[in-house]
This record gives C-alpha cells, sequence and structure tokens, in this order.
C-alpha cells in the first residue's frame, strides 16, 4: 500500500477522524475552557473570546464540543466493537455448526429484532443503574443483532465453499474454521458494515442523549449538546446546530474511510480501483 | 459470388487494470482473417482465452465489457457493419446475424413463455406476422426434435430440459431466417448423451435452413462432426485455417497435432485386481426428507490402482464421493477401508482415518482459500497432520512444488495469481501433502484446457507410480477413462449399472445404458455423427 494510492475522498475521511480523535485524546489540553466551567451569559455569539459562542448556562461551546468528542467517540467505539465481538462470534458459530443452534440464534436474533430499538433501550436503560458501562453494553447487545443478521449471511456464503469441506475433510475444528478460513474471506463486507455501524451508534447514542437516557450531564456529549440547546432555536440561536453539524461531520468521514477500505480489500493485492 | 462474412486483419484490444499500475492496453485477437460463403460452417477452436468468443461476437459488430474493436474490417454481404450506427447495427442484429449462447439456462428470460421468446426478434424487425412467426417456430421445433412440437412454445425455460433449451435457443436463433448465426459453445455444458441430440438437431436444422454458421467450441471433435472450415486459435492469433478434412487428417502446426492427438493415450490395467483398499458394500444413501440418491451400490479398489466413475450430472457419482469421506453418512451399508469399517459420518473418523483420505475438486478456484498463499495451502496438512514447522515445514512444502512440476517461486503466490493448471497442481499437492493411500479426485480436469487436462492427468499417473496412491477418480469423459483407469464403475440414475475391469467393461457385450454412453463420446473422425446416428434412433424426445 503506498500513500499516493489514497484517493481524495478517503483523505477527507482521514483527516476528519484525525481531528475528531486528536480532541478526544487531548482535550485538556486543546479546549480553551473547562468542560463544566460557566466562563459568560447565555447564547452569546460566535466571535471574541468563544469562537463558537456560549450555551445555554454560559459555557464555552468550542470546549464542550472537544471534550464532547471525547464521551462520544468513546462510547460509540465500544459500544461498537463489542456488538461486533458478540455478533460474528454467534453469527458464526450458527453458520459453521447450523442446525439446532443456527435456529437457536437466528430465532432468538428475530426475537429481538422484533422490538423496535429505541423503544427497547429506553425501557431498558430506564430501568437500569445509569453507569456508563450499561450504556455501552445495551447499545452493544441491541446493536449486535444487526451484526449477526449480516455475519450469518456472509458467513454462510463461504462455509459452503469447497476450502472450507477440504479443511472439514482434514478433520480441523470449528475455531479453525471460522477464524482461518471463514473470516478472512468475509472481511470486506464486514468492514464496510463496521463503519456503517458506528456511524449508527454515534447517532444511537446522541438520539438517547437528547432523550436524557445517554450520557448523563453535566459531562459534555454531541447528542446532549443538541439537547441543551434546542430550545435557543426558537430565538434564532444556532448553538444547537454545531454539535449536530460535528455528528453529520464524523458519520460522513468514517463512511469515506470505509468505502475506501472496501475498495481495497475487496480484491487481494491492492484492489482494482473503480474500473 | 461474394463471401456472405468476410472479416480482414481484425484486432481487438482491451483495457486491463492491475493492481497497483498504470492501466494497461491488451491485445485480445490480432490479424484474425476468414471468409464464410453463405450456407457453410466455419469452426472456431482454441482453449480459453484464445480469442474465439470474442471474434464469434465481432460478426455481431460487438464487444463485451471493456473490449474494444480497434483495427480491420468485418463485412457482411460487402457492408462494413463495424462502421454502422446504432439503428444500422440493431437492423443487423437478430435480423442478419443471430447469437446462440454456451448457457441456454441463463440466457433465456424466466419469466416468459418459450414461444414468446423465440419469435421475438422476428416480430420486433416486422420481418413476419405473429402467426407466420409462429408457424414458423412450430416448423423449427419439429426440424430441431423437440417434443410435443405444438405445445412446446407454450412452456417456461424451467419446464423443459437442458439440452431441450439448448434447442430452443437454436429455433430462437433461426426464427427471423438470418443469414449467420453464431454459436457460442452450445453444448459444452450437456452431457455427451445430451450433447449428441443437439448436435444432430444444430446440424440438421442448418442444413435445412441454409443458414451460414460460426460454431465456437474447444472440443476439435465436436466441430469435426459439423463444420466445413476450421480455424484454430491461440492467444488471439491464428495457428491454422482450412478445411476440416486437412485441419483434422492432415494438421500443418504442432499446437494443432497435440490437439488432434489429445488423450490417444491409453494404460494397460493392472491384472490382478483381486485384493481391496476401499470396498464400498451395498450402499444407500440420500439427502433429507426421504430424497435417495444412491440405491445398493458396491464396488472395490485394490491398492495402488484407479477405479474410475463413470456417469452423466444427476448419477449419484459425487454423491457417492461425499458417502467415502463421511460427508454424507450412507442410510445403509458401509465402507471398508484397509479391512476395516469407516465410521459412517466425518465426525466419528479419527484424525489418521482422515489423513489416508484426500480429495482433489472439480474447481481448484473454490476449493483453495483465497486469502492463503500457496505456503499456507500445502503447509497446512503437514503441520496439522505430521507436526512440521519451521525450515522443515518449507522445504517439505518446496518439495512437494518440485513434484507437481512448479518450483518454489510460487511460494508466496496466491491463487488468484495462479493459472487453472496450476491452481489444480496446488491441490493435488495439498493432498499429497498428508501421504493419503488413497485420493478421490471429483472431475479435477473437466474445467480445464485439453492440453492442461492431460500434463494433470500425465502427472496423476507419475505420482501414482512414485507412491503408490490409490484414486477413485469421477468422470463423465470416457477418454479419460481409457487413459487412466484400471477398473471402471458405470453409474446411472444412483444406481450401478457396470462394474470391473477396464477391459472387460468397455467391451461388448453392452447393456443399454453403457453402449448409449460410449456411442455418444464424439470422435475425432469426420463423419462420426452421421454414422453414430444410423445405429441410434434419435430419441431427442427422451430429454
Amino acid at each position: 500500500m503506498n500513500v499516493k494510492s489514497i484517493p481524495i475522498s478517503a483523505w477527507v475521511g482521514i483527516v476528519g477522524i484525525a481531528i475528531a480523535v486528536l480532541c478526544a485524546i487531548f482535550a485538556p489540553l486543546i479546549a480553551p475552557f473547562g468542560e463544566r466551567e460557566i466562563v459568560g451569559e447565555i447564547w452569546l455569539p460566535a466571535g471574541g473570546d468563544f469562537v463558537l459562542g456560549t450555551d445555554n448556562l454560559g459555557r464555552d461551546l468550542l470546549s464542550r464540543l472537544i471534550y464532547g468528542a471525547r464521551t462520544t467517540i468513546f462510547v460509540a467505539l465500544a459500544a461498537t466493537v463489542l456488538s461486533f465481538a458478540l455478533g460474528m462470534i454467534l453469527s458464526f458459530a450458527a453458520a459453521v455448526m447450523g442446525g439446532f443452534v443456527d435456529q437457536l440464534f437466528s430465532r432468538f436474533n428475530d426475537l429481538m429484532m422484533a422490538i423496535p430499538t429505541l423503544i427497547f433501550a429506553l425501557v431498558v436503560l430506564a430501568v437500569l443503574p445509569q453507569y456508563l458501562w450499561v450504556l455501552i453494553l445495551v447499545m452493544a447487545v441491541l446493536d449486535s443483532t444487526r451484526v449477526f443478521r449480516i455475519g450469518r449471511a456472509v458467513a454462510l456464503d463461504v462455509a459452503v465453499m469447497e476450502f472450507v469441506e477440504a479443511a472439514r475433510l482434514r478433520g480441523e475444528g470449528s475455531l479453525w474454521i471460522i477464524f482461518r478460513e471463514i473470516l478472512p474471506n468475509t472481511l470486506s463486507p464486514l468492514l464496510a458494515e463496521f463503519g456503517l455501524r458506528f456511524a449508527f451508534s454515534i447517532l444511537f447514542l446522541s438520539t438517547l442523549s437528547f432523550l436524557g437516557l445517554g450520557i448523563q450531564p453535566p459531562a459534555a456529549d454531541w447528542g446532549g449538546m443538541v439537547k441543551d440547546n434546542k430550545d435557543g432555536i426558537i430565538f434564532g440561536i444556532s448553538a444547537a446546530l454545531v454539535p449536530g453539524a460535528a455528528i453529520a461531520t464524523l458519520a460522513i468521514c468514517v463512511n469515506l474511510v470505509v468505502d475506501w477500505l472496501m475498495k481495497r480489500t475487496s480484491s487481494l493485492k491492492g484492489g482494482r480501483g473503480d474500473a | 459470388m461474394p463471401d456472405l462474412l468476410s472479416v480482414k486483419n481484425l484486432k481487438i484490444e482491451a483495457t486491463s487494470y492491475p493492481p497497483g499500475e498504470p492501466p494497461k492496453v491488451v491485445t485480445l485477437v490480432e490479424g484474425v482473417s476468414f471468409d464464410l460463403e453463405k450456407g457453410k460452417v466455419l469452426g472456431l477452436i482454441g482453449e480459453s482465452g484464445a480469442g474465439k468468443s470474442t471474434i464469434g461476437l465481432s460478426a455481431l459488430a460487438y464487444g463485451r465489457g471493456g473490449v474494444r474493436i480497434t483495427g480491420g474490417e468485418v463485412l457482411l454481404n460487402g457492408r462494413d457493419i463495424l462502421n454502422l450506427d446504432r439503428a444500422g447495427i440493431n437492423e443487423v442484429r437478430g435480423r442478419h446475424v443471430c447469437y446462440v449462447a454456451q448457457s441456454a439456462a441463463a440466457a433465456f428470460n424466466p419469466a416468459h413463455k418459450l414461444g414468446d421468446q423465440v419469435i421475438e426478434a422476428s416480430l420486433r424487425h416486422g420481418l413476419m406476422s405473429r402467426e407466420e412467426a409462429r408457424k414458423r417456430a412450430l416448423y423449427l421445433f419439429r426440424v430441431l426434435g423437440l417434443p410435443n412440437p405444438e405445445s412446446f412454445g407454450e412452456r417456461y425455460p424451467h419446464q423443459v430440459s437442458g439440452g431441450q433449451l439448448q434447442r430452443a435457443m437454436t429455433a430462437m436463433a433461426l426464427c427471423p431466417n438470418p443469414e449467420l448465426i453464431v454459436f457460442d459453445e452450445p453444448t459444452t455444458a450437456l452431457d455427451v448423451t445430451t450433447q449428441i441430440d443437439v448436435l444432430a438437431a444444430i446440424k440438421h436444422a442448418i442444413e435445412e435452413t441454409h443458414t451460414a454458421a460460426l460454431y465456437i467450441t474447444h472440443d476439435l471433435a465436436v466441430v469435426a462432426q459439423i463444420s466445413d472450415n476450421i480455424m484454430v486459435l491461440r492467444h488471439g492469433k491464428t495457428v491454422e485455417y482450412g478445411t476440416t478434412k486437412q485441419v483434422i487428417e492432415a494438421p500443418r502446426e504442432d499446437y494443432t497435432r497435440a490437439l488432434v492427438n489429445v488423450r490417444q493415450a491409453k494404460r494397460e490395467e493392472a491384472g490382478d485386481q483381486s485384493g481391496a483398499l476401499l470396498k464400498i458394500e451395498h450402499v444407500h444413501a440420500g439427502y433429507g426428507n426421504g430424497f435417495k440418491v444412491l440405491h445398493d451400490v458396491s464396488m472395490h479398489l485394490p491398492q495402488g490402482q484407479t477405479l474410475a466413475i463413470v456417469g452423466e450430472s444427476g448419477s449419484g457419482k459425487s454423491t457417492l464421493a461425499r458417502v467415502i469421506t463421511g460427508l454424507l453418512p450412507p442410510s445403509e451399508g458401509r465402507i471398508m477401508f484397509d479391512g476395516k469399517e469407516l465410521p459412517k459420518a466425518l465426525k466419528g473418523r479419527a484424525q489418521e482415518e482422515l489423513r489416508r483420505i484426500q480429495m482433489i475438486y472439480q474447481m481448484a478456484d473454490t476449493a483453495m482459500n483465497p486469502r492463503q498463499t500457496v505456503r499456507d495451502i500445502i503447509g497446512r496438512p503437514l503441520s496439522f497432520y505430521f507436526g512440521m514447522s519451521g525450515a522443515k515445514k518449507t522445504e517439505r512444502v518446496k518439495e512437494l512444488l518440485d513434484q507437481i512440476e512448479m518450483g518454489s517461486r510460487f511460494l508466496d503466490r496466491y491463487p488468484a495469481e495462479l493459472s487453472g493448471g496450476q491452481k489444480q497442481r496446488v491441490a493435488i499437492a495439498r493432498a499429497l501433502a498428508a501421504k493419503p493411500e488413497l485420493i478421490l479426485c471429483d472431475e479435477p480436469t473437466s474445467a480445464l484446457d485439453p492440453l492442461v487436462a492431460e500434463g494433470i492427468l500425465n502427472l496423476l499417473m507419475k505420482l501414482q507410480e512414485e507412491t503408490a496412491v490409490s484414486y477413485v477418480f469421477i468422470t463423465h469423459d470416457i477418454a479419460i477413462v481409457r487413459a487412466i483407469a484400471d477398473s471402471v464403475a458405470v453409474m446411472h440414475r444412483g444406481r450401478l449399472v457396470r462394474f470391473g475391469a477396464k477391459s472387460k467393461v468397455l467391451s461388448p457385450p453392452f447393456d443399454d445404458y453403457t453402449d448409449l454412453l460410449l456411442k455418444s463420446v464424439p470422435e475425432m473422425e469426420i463423419g462420426w455423427l452421421e454414422r453414430v446416428l444410423k445405429t441410434r434412433r434419435m430419441e431427442s424426445a427422451g430429454n
């Protein structure tokens, strides 16, 4: 792989993600003010000391956006990684073992998917104690139903190939077949799905925060910030749009990178371009 | 009289996009010229990649995705069809020139009745009224020997067999009364016994309607039956061009000679066939919901010899291989290996039992993990069965690569970077790596070009001499059976029709099915088709 072969669209995505990740890691160093520090009047317009203005309590919007990147990205990423670990292991097991195991997992998955995700999440989160890990876990479990679906479909496609049969005839165990024969051949669709699900996780987390069941105040997160500032819109104050734009930008950046990765991995040696 | 079709100095190019490099222009066909008179048949023959289909399609002024006709002329009735505009080309296609594709099953629209599809081109071009077109279709169905020609057009594509569908496609091409038909491997996907009927039907129809044809195939024996002239192609260039008689009986070029002489080899069968490394006893097997595929099959194979299992698709020969490997446990009967009964299901077999029986597949493409290198593919059985690792393993992989005549420069290649024949060799090396006593070969050469296939067969024979391995060789090709087998089992509809030493099975007196099978194999001889048809009524209604 050489740097020149990366298309511009992917560069845009990479730069966008890099900025978000750097903000998340070095938030205390970059942010001009503290996360919870009230620094001025409420809903000050952009400019002057406050680059993006202040929010509904008079906190610096830019600083909160930078701190918010931290929570939002961490929670969304953790939930996506977990949901993939869970969904892929279960779906591959279902595809390789087949029969009863497959039926059990698949029907249970159908059952989970039959319940609207958002309502399910609201009910569960309202009952469970409000810890960050509970939030991550609930998001991961709910998302893993989607991963299971696609994981089982792609794994089944590969599991009927003759090289898998050859491995079975050799006497290989299920673990070898899953990790050495099937997994490498299903990576590109799953990678694409990972990007997509990560973007959805950000949106889902933002939705939950907006509804008050996600990240709890006063911690900053992008969805929560939209909620905090939504009333300003009535008075023509655009503070709510800033975190909203951040969510959209990150989701787009992730997809740009995933598109490129998918094209690259869909062929063995470096991808075949757009031809 | 001017020629109907005259191709002059044709040049066809395509652009390829090798990974990590700038796009490259590849020449597919260069300097090909030929003439075709009215009512004559020209056979285009060559291995895959020789450019024969590309040339055939150029007669319709068509290039498949990314393919460009960059030079030369294609004159149809003296008019260069390459320079026509869109409307002009549409006028030519389906009216003056028609096309018959290799896979009729994929080429017909499953949502429409056959009759409507057959007459579509004639109606589109306004050549005849619906009533006239129907009449012509009926006439063609009769000429092509289709069963119940009156109601045949009322059926949908999935309601007729593969052989019938191929003939329906020929009827579709003939319907608008074209001057030229391009046949693109019309019988390649069919069983031998079906192929002969379709071949006879096509030949008869061409003679009836005085249509000229380009007949594309990789099988010289087939083209010898049907064409007046033959052009042998290789790498997009003409190797030899002459009358059928001259090309078959007195080929001028070495390459043509090799094609004519392919699979002439015959092996003496082993004298003593009493022992049994593998013994199949009264096996019945089927797939779920009571669908039975195998009925009471018994056969045996002595150590170091080759047992060929022959039959058409659907005869149960591949199912038998699955039973032997344990992928499909038999419902009755048992498999004895080296004097002991093998556990019926794969799960019940010990690693050592698995090691002693290895398998080679028809499609080497799908039989190897595309994300593993040759080193990993061949090395895995070594570490799995013998616990080899590091330098010792690499050493052994290199040895195996030498054994399959490839060499250590292939160590780090991926399957996608190998040719078809090389892939099959690597698959053989993977089987050999386990030091098996029995290798099941499931049509390992049927997806390969004749000369490449011959190389694989010779390699298998050489390995048998070196290692005394036994083969169960599943095939539909009688020529291969003659070349390599010691004993032969003929299967038909899940039953064993005939079993014994090769000399006995392949000599009279025959049972009906073996007779049919043997007579259906095309021979490299002009007039073979007529000779066979004389001795055998055209039973086309049957398939």
